[in-house]
C-alpha cells in the first residue's frame, strides 16, 4: 500500500479535533477492567509465594474450602496439561506449577461471594514450601555455581559451556573490528547497566470470567490484545479458541505490560471450577509490581572507535539481560538497535538472554531499545566530550539516511533521522544560555515500529455516517486518528465517523495494540475498507445513472461523475445513496484482512537541560525537548502526547525507578510510594516538535510514534548530569545518593 | 472487627483499656485504613475519635498559643493564616504530607502516633515545643511530643492512654520556624531525611534554638549539640558548619531502599544548614 502521493494535501488530517472517548472518559462513564461486573458474580483473590525460589511441597485448601462464602480453589492441577513453549511458560506464570519462581509467583486462588471472603480465605490456604537458593542479579545468574532457574530452559541458539540460566544467544555483526578500531583515534570502553523497570500503567489488570463445563466461555479484560488473550487463556485452560469470547475494556494504560496476561485464565478457572459463575478478578497495586511484567535489566559493555573528527570507525557492544524466570528477555531488539542511528562499518553485537528469580518480563515501550541507547549514546557523548566536538554534529556526521545499509542489515528506505537532528539543532532550547550545576543532554533513538495481523471492517449505515470497528483497543486516542483517516478517505465530516473496538467474535484475529502499529495497519485498513466501501458506494450511483462504475469519481463524499462525456447528473450524497441501500442492492461495507509489512520505522532525537544539587545530588529537569517523525501525524495532539508520554517514562527510568531486590529475593518496593514513577510536579511541559518524513508505505505517510519516544531519555538525562556535574554515570537510575556519592567521589580523587 | 464513635475522650479510653485485641483510633483514617485494607493491620477495636466535641477545633489561647484537636486536617492547618504566620514550618512539615485529597483528612496526631521516625509534621512540632494532652485511666496529663515516639512504629502511649489534644507554645517576638525534607521527587514521596529548625533572636543573635531530625534514626531527634551550635551566633559560615556537624553526628541512619547511611548523614547537614537560614530569615521578619 503505497503513500498516495508525495506529500498528499488533507481536509481532516493533522486537524485536533476533540477525542471520541473523551466525553465518557471525563465523566466516569468509560468503563474500565474493573468496572464490568455480572449478575451472581463471584470475587477471587490468588495467594502468591512470599519466597524468591522455592519448591512447592503440598498444597492444603481445606481450611479455605470450608469458609463461608468460599465457592471455589484452583491450582495447578486445574489447568490444563502438556503445554510446551510460550504456552507452557505463560501458564507456568499464572499458575506456579512444582517451583515459585519468584517472590510474588502465584501459587493457589480462591473465588468467594464477597472480595473480603476471597481474601481472608486465602489467608486459610496452607502451602508447604522448600525454600531453594535465589538469583535476581543478571551478572550473578550466569556466573558459575549459580542456582539454576530451569534446567533444559536454553533453546538451541546457546552456546556450549554457558550457564544453564542462559536461554537464548544472539551474535550478529559485518566489517573486521580490529581493522575499525585501528583507524580510530579514540577508542573507549564502558560498563553499563539500567535497572529493572515497570510500565507503570494507572489501571491495575482486573478482569470479569466465566466460563462452563462446555468449554464455552466469555472474558471482560483490560487488555492492549483481545485475540491475544484468547489464544493465550485457551491454550491455558485447554480451550477450543473460538469457545471463548474476549471483549476489551477501556484501558488505563498498558505501555506493552498488557500484551499478555496474568490474571484472565486464573479468573476463567475459578468461574469454570465455581459450576461457570462469573468470577471478577482484580490486582492490586503490590500484586501488580510483584508479578507482572517490567521490562530487563541489562548489564552492558561498550566499546567504540571514533577519529578525532568524530567519524565512528567501529563499535562493538555486549548485552547481559534478565528477563525474570523465563525466556524473553529482549536482547534480540537490543542488538538490533544497538547502532541502528549510525553508519557503522565495522559492528558486531553479543546478547544473552538470561534467567532469574524474578517476575516474567513484559514488552515495555521500544523493549530492549532503551537499555541499548544508554549504552551506545552515552559512549558517543563522553567520546564529543573528549574530543571536543558538538553532541548533534557528530550525530549528523554518522546519522543513517535513505539507501544507508542499516548494521541489522537491510538498507534504510527514507527515514527521518537527520531531519529529527537539524530541527533540535534549530530549536530556541538548544541555545538557552546555562547557569552553574546545569547540563544540557542530548540522545537519539529509533524503533523499528511493526504492522502485524489486521482485520478492520467499515459499515455504511442508512443515514450515511459510518461505523468503523477495529481490533486494536485504544491507548493513545487511536479512535481520534482512525475517525479522521475514515472521514478523510470518505471526504464526510470527522463527527460522522464512529469508531468502535471490536471483540473476538466480530472480526478476524488481531495483534495487539503494540509495535507501534496501530496507527498504522489499523489505520491502513481502515483506508483500505473505506476505499472498498467508495468502490461500492460510486457502484450504486452508477446503476442509478445507468452508466460505467468507471465513469463515476468520489469526491468530499458524493459520487460524481467522472467528466461531461460520462453524462449530465446531480452528485449523490453518501447519505443519499446510503439511505436507499436496501432497495439498490442491500448492505454496503468494506473490509480488510492482512499482515501488512510497509512498517516505517521513526527516529527520535531529544535535548535536556537538568540542574544538579551539588550537595544533595538532586536532578531538577529545567527543559526538556522530544524532536520525533511521525511520517504524518493524523491527530498531532496525540501525536505530542505519545512524544511526551515516552519521555516522561524514560526520565523516570533514567533518575528513580528500579526493582529493588532484599538479600531474601523479595522485592521491597512493590508500592509506587517507594516505586518511584515522576509525578506531574517533576516535569517541565516537554517540547515537542513533529518531524513529517512521510512513510512511503502508507497511504498518508504514518509511521508509528508510540515506542521510540522512550528510547533517548535514558542516554539523555546522564548525559546532562554529566555536564551538570563533570562526573560520567554508567549505571541507572541516577538517585541522590548515587549521583552525591559519585560527586563526592570525584572531589576526592 | 467492632468500630466504636464515643461522645468523649475518657469514654475513648475506656473502651481502648477494656480492648482484649488490636486497638486503633481513627481520625483521619488516611494510615489506620490504608493499613486495613493492605493487611498490615487488622484492629479489633477501632474507636473513632473524630465525632469528640472540639476535635475540628483550632483555638488561639489568652497566652498567644494555640490548641489544636485531633482531627484538625492538613488542609484546615493551610488555610488558617494566623496560625501559618505564628508557625509557617510546622504547618508547611504538615502540609508536605500526601496529596490533597490525603491533606483534607490527615491530622498531626495520626502522624505522631504512626510512630515513623520519617514523619513529615513531627520535627516540627518537636522543634515549636508542642506538647499533648493524653487521656487515660487516670485523668488526663500534659506531654512533650518529643516524649511520644520510641521506636519505628513505637510510641510511649499505654494501653487506655488516647491523645486528646494539641498546644502549641505561643510564638512570641522575633521567632521563626522552618521545616525541610529530602525526597527524590517533588512530592507524594516519605521523607528520606527531614530537618526542623525553630529559633529566637535577640538582635542578630540566636538567643534560643530547638533543632530536629527525621528519617536517620529510629525515632525524631531533638538535636541539643546543633541548637548549641548556632546559639549565641548571627549564623555565621562557622556556626553553620558546626550546625552541619553536629546534625550528622546525632544520625543514627539505616541502609535502605530509600537511602543510603552516608546520604543520609550529609543531607542532614544540608538540610540542618538550609533549614537554620529560612528560620533565621523569618524571625527576622522575612517572608521566605
Amino acid at each position: 500500500m503505497a503513500l498516495d502521493s508525495g506529500k498528499p494535501k488533507f481536509k481532516y488530517i493533522g486537524t485536533r479535533p476533540n477525542r471520541p472517548d473523551g466525553l465518557d472518559k471525563v465523566t466516569g462513564r468509560a468503563r474500565y477492567g474493573a468496572d464490568i461486573s455480572a449478575p451472581g458474580m463471584l470475587h477471587g483473590a490468588i495467594l502468591r509465594s512470599p519466597h524468591a525460589h522455592a519448591k512447592i511441597l503440598k498444597i492444603d485448601a481445606s481450611k479455605a474450602l470450608a469458609l463461608k462464602g468460599v465457592k471455589a480453589v484452583v491450582t495447578r492441577a486445574d489447568f490444563a496439561d502438556g503445554l510446551s513453549g510460550e504456552d507452557w511458560n505463560i501458564q507456568e506464570n499464572c499458575m506456579a506449577g512444582e517451583k515459585a519462581l519468584y517472590d510474588g509467583h502465584a501459587v493457589a486462588a480462591v473465588a468467594a461471594t464477597s472480595a473480603l471472603i476471597a481474601r481472608d480465605a486465602i489467608k486459610l490456604i496452607d502451602v508447604d514450601y522448600e525454600p531453594l537458593p535465589h538469583v535476581t542479579d543478571v551478572d550473578a545468574a550466569m556466573a558459575e555455581g549459580a542456582p539454576v532457574i530451569r534446567d533444559g530452559a536454553a533453546d538451541y541458539s546457546v552456546p556450549e559451556g554457558l550457564h544453564p540460566n542462559v536461554v537464548r544467544y544472539f551474535e550478529s555483526g559485518r566489517g573486521d573490528l580490529d581493522e575499525g578500531f585501528a583507524k580510530a583515534d579514540l577508542v573507549l570502553k564502558r560498563h553499563y547497566t539500567t535497572e529493572a523497570a515497570h510500565q507503570g500503567y494507572i489501571e491495575p489488570h482486573a478482569c470479569l470470567a466465566q466460563l462452563g463445563a462446555d468449554g464455552k466461555g466469555e472474558l471482560w479484560c483490560c487488555t492492549q490484545g483481545h485475540w491475544y488473550v484468547r489464544q493465550m487463556c485457551a491454550a491455558a485452560l485447554g480451550l477450543e479458541v473460538s469457545q471463548l469470547k474476549v471483549t476489551p475494556s477501556e484501558i488505563g494504560g498498558g505501555f506493552g505490560g498488557k500484551t499478555t496476561v496474568f490474571i484472565d485464565p486464573v479468573a476463567l478457572a475459578l468461574s469454570r471450577k465455581a459450576g461457570g459463575k462469573p468470577v471478577k478478578l482484580v490486582m492490586s497495586r503490590s500484586e501488580v509490581l510483584r508479578a507482572t511484567g517490567p521490562t530487563a535489566s541489562a548489564s552492558m559493555d561498550i566499546k567504540m572507535g571514533m577519529t578525532k573528527d568524530g567519524k565512528i570507525t567501529a563499535a562493538s557492544g555486549t548485552y547481559r539481560m534478565q528477563g525474570g524466570a523465563f525466556p524473553g528477555a529482549p536482547v534480540d531488539e537490543t542488538t538490533v538497535l544497538a547502532f541502528a542511528n549510525y553508519n557503522i562499518e565495522h559492528v558486531h553485537h553479543v546478547g544473552y538472554d538470561v534467567m532469574s528469580n524474578r517476575p516474567k518480563q513484559a514488552a515495555y515501550r521500544a523493549p530492549g531499545a532503551p537499555m541499548a541507547a544508554f549504552g551506545t549514546e552515552s559512549i558517543i557523548d563522553e567520546m564529543a566530550t573528549q574530543l571536543g566536538l558538538d553532541p548533534l554534529e557528530i550525530r549528523l556526521k554518522n546519522a543513517v539516511k535513505e539507501g544507508v545499509r542499516a548494521t541489522y542489515g537491510p538498507k534504510f528506505p527514507a527515514v527521518g533521522l537527520i531531519e529529527t537532528l537539524e530541527a533540535a539543532q534549530s530549536h530556541d532550547n538548544y541555545a538557552v544560555p546555562l547557569g552553574p550545576n546545569q547540563g544540557r543532554g542530548v540522545a537519539s533513538g529509533f524503533w523499528l515500529n511493526w504492522g502485524g495481523d489486521t482485520s478492520a471492517s467499515v459499515a455504511i449505515s442508512e443515514d450515511g455516517t459510518v461505523a468503523v470497528t477495529v481490533g486494536t483497543p485504544d491507548i493513545g486516542g487511536s479512535r481520534a486518528s482512525m475517525a479522521l483517516m475514515a472521514a478523510e478517505a470518505f471526504g464526510i465530516p470527522y463527527e460522522n465517523v464512529r469508531v468502535h473496538i471490536g471483540d473476538t467474535a466480530s472480526l478476524g484475529i488481531n495483534e495487539p495494540t503494540h509495535g507501534s502499529r496501530a496507527t498504522y495497519a489499523s489505520g491502513l485498513a481502515v483506508i483500505q475498507s473505506a476505499k472498498e466501501c467508495i468502490q461500492k458506494l460510486s457502484k450504486r450511483a452508477a446503476e442509478a445513472w445507468g452508466i460505467d462504475p468507471d465513469a463515476v469519481i468520489w469526491e468530499d463524499g458524493f459520487a460524481r461523475p467522472s467528466g461531461p462525456n460520462a453524462g449530465e447528473f446531480e452528485p449523490m450524497s453518501i447519505a443519499e445513496i446510503a439511505g436507499n441501500m436496501s432497495s439498490s442492492g442491500g448492505p454496503i461495507s468494506g473490509h480488510f484482512e492482512a499482515s501488512p509489512e510497509t512498517y516505517g520505522g521513526s527516529f527520535g532525537t531529544h535535548v535536556v537541560d537538568v540542574e544538579v544539587d551539588p550537595e544533595t545530588g538532586r536532578t531538577t529537569v529545567l527543559r526538556y525537548l522530544v524532536v520525533q517523525d511521525a511520517g504524518k501525524a493524523i491527530h498531532p495532539s496525540y501525536v505530542e502526547g505519545q512524544f511526551q508520554g515516552g519521555a516522561a517514562q524514560g526520565i523516570g527510568w533514567a533518575l528513580n525507578e528500579e526493582y529493588i531486590y532484599g538479600e531474601d529475593g523479595r522485592l521491597q518496593n512493590p508500592i509506587f510510594l517507594d516505586y518511584r514513577v515522576p509525578v506531574a510536579s517533576d516535569l517541565p511541559m516537554i517540547d515537542t516538535v513533529i518531524v513529517e518524513v512521510p512513510n512511503p508505505g502508507h497511504p498518508y505517510g504514518v509511521r508509528g510514534v508510540g515506542e521510540t519516544g522512550i528510547t533517548p531519555p535514558l542516554p539523555a538525562i546522564a548525559n546532562a548530569i554529566a555536564a551538570a556535574t563533570g562526573v560520567r554515570f554508567t549505571k541507572l537510575p541516577l538517585t541522590p545518593p548515587r549521583v552525591l556519592a559519585g560527586i563526592k567521589a570525584a572531589k576526592n580523587a | 472487627m467492632k468500630y466504636h464513635k464515643p461522645k468523649t475522650f475518657e469514654e475513648a479510653a475506656q473502651i481502648a483499656a477494656g480492648s482484649n485485641g488490636v486497638t486503633r483510633f481513627l481520625a483521619g483514617g488516611t494510615d489506620v485504613l490504608v493499613q486495613l485494607r493492605s493487611d498490615v493491620v487488622t484492629p479489633d477495636d477501632l474507636i473513632d475519635i473524630k465525632g469528640i466535641d472540639g476535635t475540628k477545633a483550632i483555638t488561639k489561647r489568652g497566652d498567644g498559643g494555640w490548641d489544636l484537636g485531633v482531627a484538625v486536617s492538613g488542609a484546615e492547618m493551610m488555610e488558617h493564616a494566623e496560625l501559618k504566620r505564628d508557625w509557617p514550618g510546622l504547618v508547611e512539615g504538615m502540609d508536605l504530607i500526601g496529596s490533597t485529597q490525603v491533606q483534607g483528612r490527615a491530622t498531626l496526631v495520626g502522624n505522631l502516633c504512626n510512630g515513623s521516625p520519617a514523619a513529615d509534621s513531627v520535627p516540627g512540632m518537636i522543634a515549636a515545643g508542642c506538647t499533648v494532652s493524653i487521656t487515660g485511666a487516670s485523668g488526663t496529663r500534659n506531654v512533650p511530643v518529643e516524649e511520644i515516639p520510641v521506636g519505628p512504629g513505637r510510641t510511649a502511649l499505654t494501653k487506655g492512654d488516647v491523645i486528646s489534644a494539641v498546644h502549641i507554645p505561643p510564638r512570641g517576638a522575633r521567632g521563626g520556624d522552618a521545616y525541610l525534607r529530602f525526597i527524590p521527587r517533588t512530592e507524594m514521596d516519605i521523607a528520606v531525611v527531614g530537618c526542623a529548625v525553630n529559633l529566637r533572636l535577640d538582635g542578630d543573635e540566636i538567643s534560643e534554638a530547638r533543632v530536629v531530625l527525621g528519617a536517620v534514626a529510629p525515632t525524631v531527634v531533638l538535636v541539643e549539640d546543633a541548637a548549641k551550635a548556632i546559639i549565641g551566633t548571627a549564623l555565621d559560615d562557622g556556626a553553620l558548619d558546626a550546625l552541619g556537624a553536629t546534625a550528622t553526628a546525632a544520625c543514627n541512619p539505616i541502609d535502605d531502599k530509600r537511602g543510603t547511611i552516608e546520604f543520609r548523614r550529609d543531607v542532614a547537614a544540608v538540610l540542618a544548614k538550609r533549614a537554620a537560614k529560612i528560620a533565621y530569615s523569618r524571625a527576622k521578619g522575612g517572608q521566605q
